[in-house]
């Protein structure tokens, strides 16, 4: 019978290449048999064509007796909008089908230089905009569990991918929850790095200050060797930090923090007896509860829909139908090359992002807007950073409730912006927050426990989610 | 009716850096198209800029030039438009907080020039347009080169006070390793914000920006033509639009390129991937060490220190090469006058036009001949002879001289019979002597001097005029 290689964790996975108790070729097999039968699911985007070279080289290298990296092997997915040279990268966008990446992002490199084969581009909300992956020129991305209902986003293919074994780790990136609340709907373990950890250089940014890639895989243990390998400070990106948090300081014992603030809205929630045992069962053992305060947490899904389509105005200025866009077939002037190639190129979520975007950008509303958002910012940072002299972490659902139906929400903007209630303080903070599965909602579809720490403190929130233990999924 | 003329500029000066301010492409002119670009500088997905930190310190040193503020804290802001030439859509330049605040240039009439900023700012690409067939192209090898962007107060009235301005900006500029401010080659640009009012009013008058200013005569040209338009639109109850308005040179008159209402709305914000510069006193003290003295200081101590006419000022200090070289030599032979006559008579005619030049003579050398003339050990006919041949050999003066025979070879004894014959044909030289010496040795040394073909050392003459009379 052959192995189950998505029954490995990557550190197995690793070991048993380099130990030639199989092959690479055969895990890179595996895998992309994988791919093939789950084709309905839309997770993926494209197997890359070079995987079984790549496996052979590496197979090559084995035999040869050199010694290799900590991702021996191993096959990671990346979202459609992290570049790896040579490759295609569309952002899930019909303006950039065609786009072929002329460089490696840094951390494409980082997962090269320990022999990881970056294996396949997974499907995504377009240019990392929405929360369900239904933006996209692919097809909506089908939730693990339950076909009809939506993946989450907008890294929805890298967290079914993982969810459904086609691949150990997979890259997402997210800018208010989109690695998290995904990594929620299907099951698996996501974490959003405090900002700075991992560069961003070859990711096509969408909200500079908040975007922040990392890995989704099925445990919390292979996330946090996963995120070793990514972090990192990178001269290419001027924003990274020095965030050795393999090295931080754990507890015996932890005290979990409550925020008042969001209490209220998690008790009227469907799902709040799920969350009501969880905290049961982490007091039982032995975690100490504080309830702490965040007084403007609630505005951050304000500041959020303020902050991030600025920036996303600016970033995306640059596919302008001039350089590597496709360019509007019926454009006669320059004005008809921008006006009608993003018209054309760009889809609905994005537009209105930039829309409004330019518009708290605009000037007489920069300061209404912008420059008011960016003091909530800074008065965010103050007040969590208060509330973690409490606690060790600040627990919540990752999502408001379990993967609503295709469909359900893609038509209500605002809807879908509520999403994120959760996942948001976090990315506006800078601090890191992990998702864990944890229990099973009303249709029976998994739920996430979202863990928000301080700055550097991913290696305390890998600890508590481990201790805590939580529900296990396997497809 | 008269008015006020009203005028600001925006100078525009590329930074010479090895390396352009956003990543490390070259910062050269000329290169084949695109060849100096990468991923950052040609707006790539997913590229990001790293800040040039010789950029920033050149910016620093101009602000020091001018005697502005340095800010302990900067920030680059993104200057949101869409235009072929600007890869990522925006430009990444200065807003709210650049890097130097105020300054000013004092003008020989005394009229201080005050200063807005001087900001940092990055350059966008060229384009060429070929035809319509094969449309326009692109070439960002230029984009992303650094620029700093000096604003002025508008307190300029004149085209004069304009081009003494920028004259001074330019060879500051040049003095202190800064830029180039090759005009021809864009490396210096100037806008022009112009305006008129009722004489003596408070109010401003609605003003036009005028831009492709090539060259300082263009700049003063141009100036002069949008007074003269605004006065005839004015004197005719008409009013002035307030827009952009581009200078043909070879047409000799101004355009309109765009009104207020076409003006773009550039949704200035702090650019998030770039962090905020932090400037600390130490960093603006080590700048300020390796500051050369400006021209204008340089100006005004030759003509107060070493006596030297204001011309002889304007022309050794033309550039900072002819300058440093003058005070090297006043430093070995102390003589400012003299070297400078040598320097603007006899060395510049042999670097006439040419660019960057070297003088082929060292210091030292051009120093040791003129000292030779002025002690009279050889005339400056034959001083001039020397410098030829050392600028042809290489080798050092007194060497060649004597090699030459150049020197004064006339022996004591030759001088000694040459002033007992005087002494002995003409006693009145020797009663005049007696009575007043300082007035007959120029007359006895010019006799030894023509008898003996000026060969004979005039200072050895002098001590024997002594012993004989």
């Amino acid at each position: 019978m052959e192995t189950r290689f998505d029954k490995l964790s990557v550190r197995e996975l690793a070991d048993g290449i380099k130990k030639q108790k199989y092959k690479c070729e055969e895990v890179v097999r595996f895998f992309a048999k994988r791919c093939e039968e789950s084709v309905k699911f839309n997770a993926i985007i494209e197997v890359f064509d070079d995987i079984f070279e790549k496996a052979r080289l590496i197979d090559e290298k084995i035999s040869r007796g050199e010694k290799l990296g900590k991702l021996a092997g191993v096959p990671v997915a990346i979202k459609d909008n992290i570049l790896c040279k040579g490759k295609k990268m569309s952002c899930a966008s019909k303006f950039m089908k065609d786009f072929v990446s002329p460089y490696s992002a840094t951390i494409v490199k980082k997962l090269e230089s320990e022999d990881a084969v970056i294996f396949a581009r997974t499907n995504m909300d377009e240019f990392a905009m929405g929360g369900s992956t239904e933006n996209t020129i692919y097809g909506p991305c089908k939730n693990a569990f339950d076909e009809k209902r939506v993946a989450g986003g907008s890294s929805g293919g890298s967290a079914v991918a993982v969810a459904l074994g086609l691949c150990p780790v997979a890259i997402g990136t997210d800018t208010g929850g989109s690695i998290r609340q995904p990594s929620s709907f299907n099951g698996v373990v996501g974490i959003k790095p405090t900002y700075g950890t991992v560069s961003r250089y070859g990711i096509v940014a969408f909200a500079s200050s908040t975007d922040q890639a990392g890995p989704i895989t099925k445990t919390v243990e292979d996330n946090e060797f996963v995120l070793s390998i990514l972090a990192g400070k990178d001269e290419h990106d001027m924003t990274t930090i020095d965030n050795d948090f393999s090295k931080a300081m754990v507890k015996k014992k932890y005290t979990v923090g409550l925020c008042k603030e969001l209490v209220e809205k998690i008790k009227v929630l469907k799902e709040y007896p799920q969350f009501e045992k969880a905290v049961e069962k982490m007091k039982q053992e032995g975690f100490d509860y504080v309830e702490v305060s965040v007084p403007h947490i609630l505005n951050s899904l304000a500041c959020y829909y303020i902050l991030t389509p600025a920036e996303a105005a600016s970033n995306l200025a640059r596919f302008d139908g001039v350089k590597y866009t496709s360019r509007s077939e019926s454009a006669r002037t320059l004005e008809d090359v921008y006006v009608k190639s993003r018209s054309e190129g760009f889809g609905k979520e994005v537009q209105r992002r930039i829309m409004l975007g330019n518009f708290v950008l605009s000037s007489g509303y920069f300061d209404a807007y912008y420059k008011k958002a960016k003091s909530l910012q800074q008065l965010l940072k103050k007040e969590f950073a208060k509330a973690f002299e409490k606690c060790d972490c600040i627990l919540t659902p990752t999502t408001p409730g379990e993967a609503f139906e295709i469909g359900g929400k893609i038509k209500d903007p605002l809807a879908m912006y509520l999403e994120d209630l959760f996942t948001v303080p976090a990315s506006i903070a800078g601090i890191p927050a992990l998702s864990v599965p944890y229990a099973k909602g009303e249709h029976g579809l998994p739920l996430g426990l979202q863990f928000m720490g301080k700055e550097r403190s991913e290696k305390v929130l890998y600890d508590i989610a481990k201790k805590f233990g939580g529900e296990s999924y396997g497809i | 009716m008269e008015f006020d003329v009203v005028i600001g500029l925006e100078i525009h000066a590329e930074l010479k850096t090895k390396t352009k301010v956003f990543c490390s492409c070259k910062n050269e002119f000329g290169a084949k198209p695109n060849a100096n670009t990468c991923p950052v500088c040609t707006g790539m997905p997913g590229a990001l800029p790293i800040i040039n930190k010789h950029a920033v310190e050149l910016c620093i040193k101009a602000g020091l030039c001018f005697g502005c503020t340095i800010s302990e804290y900067a920030v680059m802001e993104r200057k949101n438009y869409f235009y072929p030439d600007l890869a990522k859509a925006y430009q990444i330049s200065q807003m709210v907080h650049p890097i130097c605040v105020g300054g000013g240039i004092k003008l020989r009439s005394g009229k201080f020039m005050r200063l807005n900023r001087i900001h940092l700012e990055e350059d966008a690409g060229k384009l060429t347009h070929i035809s319509r067939a094969v449309g326009t192209l692109v070439d960002y090898n230029r984009g992303g080169t650094p620029l700093i962007e000096i604003v002025t107060e508008p307190d300029f009235s004149t085209a004069e006070e304009v081009d003494e301005f920028l004259k001074r900006v330019r060879e500051s500029l040049v003095y202190s390793g800064i830029a180039d401010c090759k005009m021809e080659e864009g490396g210096m640009r100037c806008d022009v914000n112009l305006s008129l009012k009722p004489k003596g009013s408070k109010a401003l008058g609605t003003r036009t920006e005028m831009k492709n200013l090539n060259s300082f005569k263009s700049v003063s040209r141009a100036i002069e033509y949008e007074i003269k338009r605004q006065k005839e639109i004015l004197e005719d109850g008409g009013t002035i639009i307030q827009e952009t308005r581009k200078w043909d040179d070879a047409k000799g008159k101004n355009l309109s390129m765009r009104t207020k209402e076409q003006a773009q709305d550039y949704r200035y914000f702090p650019d998030p991937d770039i962090l905020p510069i932090a400037i600390s006193k130490s960093d603006v003290a080590k700048i300020k060490a390796t500051m050369p003295t400006l021209p204008q200081e340089r100006r005004d101590r030759y003509v107060k220190v070493f006596g030297l006419p204001e011309y002889d000022a304007a022309i050794l200090t033309s550039s900072k090469y002819v300058s440093d070289y003058f005070e090297k030599c006043t430093r070995i032979f102390d003589s400012p006058k003299k070297i400078s006559n040598w320097i603007m008579v006899d060395l510049l005619k042999l670097v006439k036009e040419q660019e960057d030049f070297v003088f082929p003579i060292a210091e030292e050398d051009l120093c040791e001949i003129i000292k030779m003339v002025e002690e009279r050990v050889i005339n400056k006919t034959v001083g001039l002879q020397l410098m030829d041949a050392v600028i042809k050999s290489g080798k050092k003066p007194s060497a060649l001289a004597k090699e030459m025979n150049l020197i004064a070879t006339i022996s004591e004894e030759q001088i000694l019979s040459l002033l007992q014959k005087l002494k002995a044909e003409n006693a009145k030289v020797s009663e005049d002597y007696k009575k007043q010496p300082q007035k007959v040795v120029g007359f006895i040394v010019g006799y030894v001097m023509k008898n003996t073909a000026g060969k004979a050392n005039a200072e050895l003459v002098k001590s024997l005029i002594e012993k004989v009379f």
